[in-house]
């Protein structure tokens, strides 16, 4: 599904590079649930936005489904991000003056899949049946995150990329997100790549992926 | 499909959620537009009122008048021209296609009736005048050929003169003093308003008794006179009109071959040409400097637009992550600042167009809104949302997602 080789990426620093993906190889097959550790500065955001089709890769090659993606244009990399990649932020970055469900169907107008019933279905997977047109400041971390994962699902991408997606929320909207996560996985058969530092939650994900100064360092399979 | 999401809705929503700053930046639109609108409109009806008051006096009449010295080109010897009755005379008789040839003369005097006296242009007439002039009268009747040839004492007073000396009396057949003489009001003439040829404030005598009160004989023993007003068949025979007199009295004045002349023909269609060519620089000029403030208003919308696209930078980021293009970015943000100029335009053309009729009701000046005035004034500020919201937009458009979701 996800072929990594040989991923380099250096932004440039004054009249010096800096290397933050020093030759990343890495493989993740369809309905996978994995979770990328590292320090910070370690890369890991960097590899999430590679795979995300948020950034491109100085050198290496990336197949998505088969497709070399590694160097499209921004055009067709937006189109292509739209239609297999969901994605939930730490910091939820749902549009303030929409209400929970037209950031849903927001997410699947960019995605040009636009599908009201699937967006209130979605809601309503996530527990939000009842405040579908409630905006973000009126809705709780956790429930704002919810929202997030709706918008995510909506779309019905092959791939969910989440980036430290509880790391603004208590332990128990955490515990929440993470089952409504894993139930995806398990029922959708969703590939679900996540960033996280919490242990708790990379626990939840069948392989562990450690990446440190560019390069992945270990893995660890449950 | 019906969507929520389509642009305009969402530049509306983004407009109507920043409702002060909305409101801020259309500012200088709307005082642009409605100075426009204000500043042409009062261009437009001046230049219709006064075109209307031209057209009293129909497209066919030609004016000749002498070419004084001053008027006379540089470098050459000053002419210094005179029109004399036996001219006119001449004219009526050889130039063809013409209805009637009015020559006057006018002096200022005082006219006394009773205790009340004023002073008034005492203009001398021909029979004609009444005809070439348009001339109604309300009581009384005009100059007859008689009156002129026996130089009778009669007078026809003006509106304002007959208020001025009668107050509400009825002033026909009364006794008025111009001069030394004692004059018959046989009439009083239908008031023409403020127009260009208005005989509101005239006293009209005939010609023989003006030039009788006041002679005023050429070296050559003929009469002098002002004017000569002459009415051509109809429009279209006016330039040939135009072109016989001129030969004529070339030919009577002795005027050399390529010398210039001391006489002027002018038809009324050269007069309201050449003034309305002059309004309508007017009406440009008058446009151009409310333009100016158009032009600021538009530097504050693409100010506002920069100012919204940073604020904006993470709505950006969230828009492209989800898959936005940047065309789609971009397009956004120019139909948001369309949309504000365009309400801007709409809200200064209602202010504009108020001003403009309040001006009119006050009866100081005429202001016409035409429909052009209107698409301009729309058209324009739609285009300066274009204009001024294109940078902004385009650098929208380039930001860097994963930038733009970092920024606060």
């Amino acid at each position: 599904m996800i072929q990594l080789e040989n991923i380099v990426k250096t932004y440039p620093m004054g009249k010096s590079e800096l290397k933050v993906l020093q030759g990343v190889n890495l493989n993740i097959d369809k309905g996978e649930m994995v979770a990328i550790m590292g320090a910070s500065g370690s890369g890991k955001s960097t590899l999430l936005n590679m795979i995300g089709l948020l950034d491109r890769p100085t050198s290496g090659s990336y197949l998505l489904e088969g497709e070399e993606v590694a160097h499209l244009n921004a055009k067709s990399l937006a189109k292509v991000r739209g239609q297999k990649i969901g994605f939930i932020f730490q910091s939820f970055n749902l549009l303030p003056y929409l209400s929970a469900l037209k950031n849903v169907e927001l997410g699947q107008k960019y995605a040009r899949k636009p599908n009201p019933q699937a967006a209130k279905e979605a809601l309503e997977k996530v527990g939000l049946g009842g405040r579908m047109k409630h905006r973000p400041n009126e809705l709780s971390g956790g429930e704002q995150q919810r929202v997030a994962v709706a918008r995510a699902i909506a779309k019905n991408p092959p791939i969910i990329l989440a980036d430290e997606p509880t790391g603004n929320l208590d332990s128990k909207s955490s515990k929440e997100i993470m089952a409504i996560l894993t139930n995806l996985h398990i029922e959708q058969n969703i590939t679900l790549i996540m960033i996280t530092h919490d242990p708790n939650v990379a626990h939840y994900c069948q392989r562990i992926i450690y990446i440190q100064d560019g390069q992945i360092t270990g893995e660890e399979k449950s | 499909m019906t969507n929520i999401f389509d642009p305009l809705s969402t530049a509306w929503t983004t407009m109507v959620t920043h409702k002060l700053r909305s409101i801020l930046t259309i500012l200088g639109v709307v005082i642009g537009v409605s100075c426009v609108i204000i500043l042409m409109s009062i261009g437009q009806g001046t230049q219709q009122t006064i075109t209307n008051s031209l057209n009293t006096l129909g497209p066919n009449i030609l004016y000749v008048t002498p070419e004084s010295a001053a008027q006379s080109s540089i470098g050459r010897a000053p002419v210094s021209g005179m029109l004399t009755l036996e001219d006119a005379q001449a004219i009526a008789a050889s130039v063809p296609n013409i209805n009637a040839v009015a020559p006057t003369n006018s002096i200022g005097m005082q006219v006394i009736a009773g205790n009340q006296n004023m002073t008034a242009q005492i203009t001398g007439v021909t029979p004609s005048y009444q005809q070439v002039n348009n001339i109604q009268v309300v009581g009384g009747d005009f100059i007859s050929q008689d009156q002129y040839t026996g130089f009778a004492k009669v007078a026809l007073i003006g509106p304002t003169v007959a208020t001025t000396l009668f107050g509400g009396e009825n002033p026909l057949g009364k006794s008025i003093r111009i001069g030394n003489n004692i004059f018959r009001v046989a009439g009083v003439l239908k008031s023409k308003g403020a127009s260009f040829s208005s005989t509101d404030s005239a006293v009209l005598i005939p010609l023989t008794t003006l030039q009788g009160m006041a002679s005023k004989l050429t070296t050559t023993g003929q009469h002098e006179v002002s004017s000569i007003a002459v009415q051509a068949a109809n429009k279209n025979s006016a330039s040939a009109v135009k072109s016989a007199i001129t030969s004529l009295l070339q030919f009577r004045h002795r005027i050399a071959a390529g010398a210039d002349n001391d006489f002027t023909v002018i038809s009324m269609d050269e007069i309201s040409a050449s003034i309305n060519t002059a309004l309508s620089s007017l009406t440009i000029l008058l446009g151009a400097i409310a333009g100016i403030s158009l032009l600021v208003g538009g530097i504050g919308v693409m100010n506002i637009m920069l100012v919204s696209v940073m604020e904006r930078k993470r709505e950006i980021g969230i828009r492209k992550a989800l898959g936005a293009e940047g065309a789609e970015i971009w397009g956004q943000f120019l139909l948001d600042a369309s949309l504000l100029t365009f309400t801007g335009g709409l809200i200064g053309l209602g202010i504009g167009w108020g001003a403009s009729s309040l001006i009119t009701a006050t009866g100081i000046l005429t202001a016409v809104v035409t429909l052009n005035t209107v698409l301009l004034a729309v058209g324009v500020s739609v285009g300066i949302g274009l204009i001024f919201g294109f940078l902004p937009a385009w650098q929208g458009s380039r930001l860097d997602p994963i930038q733009a979701l970092r920024s606060e």
